[in-house]
């Protein structure tokens, strides 16, 4: 599954978010291939999932889902709202 | 305890860039000021980086205070960071960031890396010892620099 970590630079936040959901993902048996990018380059990249901090996820206009994550070190959290987009690519 | 763990983290956090019990900072910007300029001092980053990590606050908003009561404060590296760096600022008084659902701030972690990617280790470690259930209050409380590098 393929996605997308948004920040404000796609440089620090972003990409420990994306470590932190394939760490998950590993665990779930769900391969996920990811990029971390900027505010201003999600547009246009093919994903399954968008996911950001809460504070970016309301500036984010996109098709797919996007989950917004409030506390970015909560790996519990972040399990959580990533959960339901494993199980179903599962079965 | 494995003397690995988060071996990038223990070793970029030296004396000279951790402050505990900061006293005086009263806005966002002040903060990030003080984070960088640590990291200025030790020969890091230069100014420039300073002034992009506040101007990245003040147009992109709040998203650094990535969990309750912890910013970490950062910019692309743009030329402007010399090596990987971190620095810690434990607030003696809170500041408020205005975030929606993390704020006030107590814990600062200010960050560079040098090029896209290699910083990757880095933040790899923070993420494992931020993790942590209960780290921030812990780190909100931590009186000597000893302690804090026993918690990493």
């Amino acid at each position: 599954m393929r996605i997308l970590t948004v920040c404000g630079m796609g440089f620090g936040t972003s990409l420990m978010l994306l470590m932190t959901m394939k760490e998950i993902g590993k665990r779930y048996g769900v391969a996920i291939e990811g990029e971390a990018v900027d505010l201003g380059s999600y547009k246009g990249k093919p994903c399954d999932l968008i996911a950001a901090s809460g504070e970016i996820a309301k500036q984010i206009q996109t098709e797919v889902p996007v989950l917004a994550i409030k506390n970015l070190l909560n790996k519990a959290d972040i399990e959580e709202q990533l959960k339901p987009y494993l199980e179903k690519r599962d079965g | 305890m494995n003397i690995t763990r988060n071996s990038t983290l223990r070793k970029l956090l030296t004396r000279e860039v951790v402050r505990l019990g900061v006293e005086g900072l009263r806005t966002p910007q002040e903060v990030i000021a003080y984070g960088g300029g640590l990291l200025k001092e030790a020969g890091k980053v230069n100014e420039q980086y300073i002034d992009d990590m506040i101007s990245a606050y003040e147009t992109l908003g709040p998203y650094i205070v990535m969990a309750p009561g912890l910013a970490m404060p950062h910019a692309r590296p743009g030329g402007n960071v010399m090596e990987n760096a971190v620095s810690f600022l434990q607030l003696k008084t809170p500041v408020e960031f205005q975030h929606s659902s993390n704020d006030p701030v107590k814990v600062v972690i200010t960050l560079a890396g040098s090029s896209d990617n290699g910083h990757i280790e880095l933040l790899q470690d923070l993420s494992s010892f931020l993790g942590e259930e209960g780290i921030i209050e812990q780190l909100s409380l931590v009186t000597s620099y000893e302690e804090l590098i026993k918690m990493i």
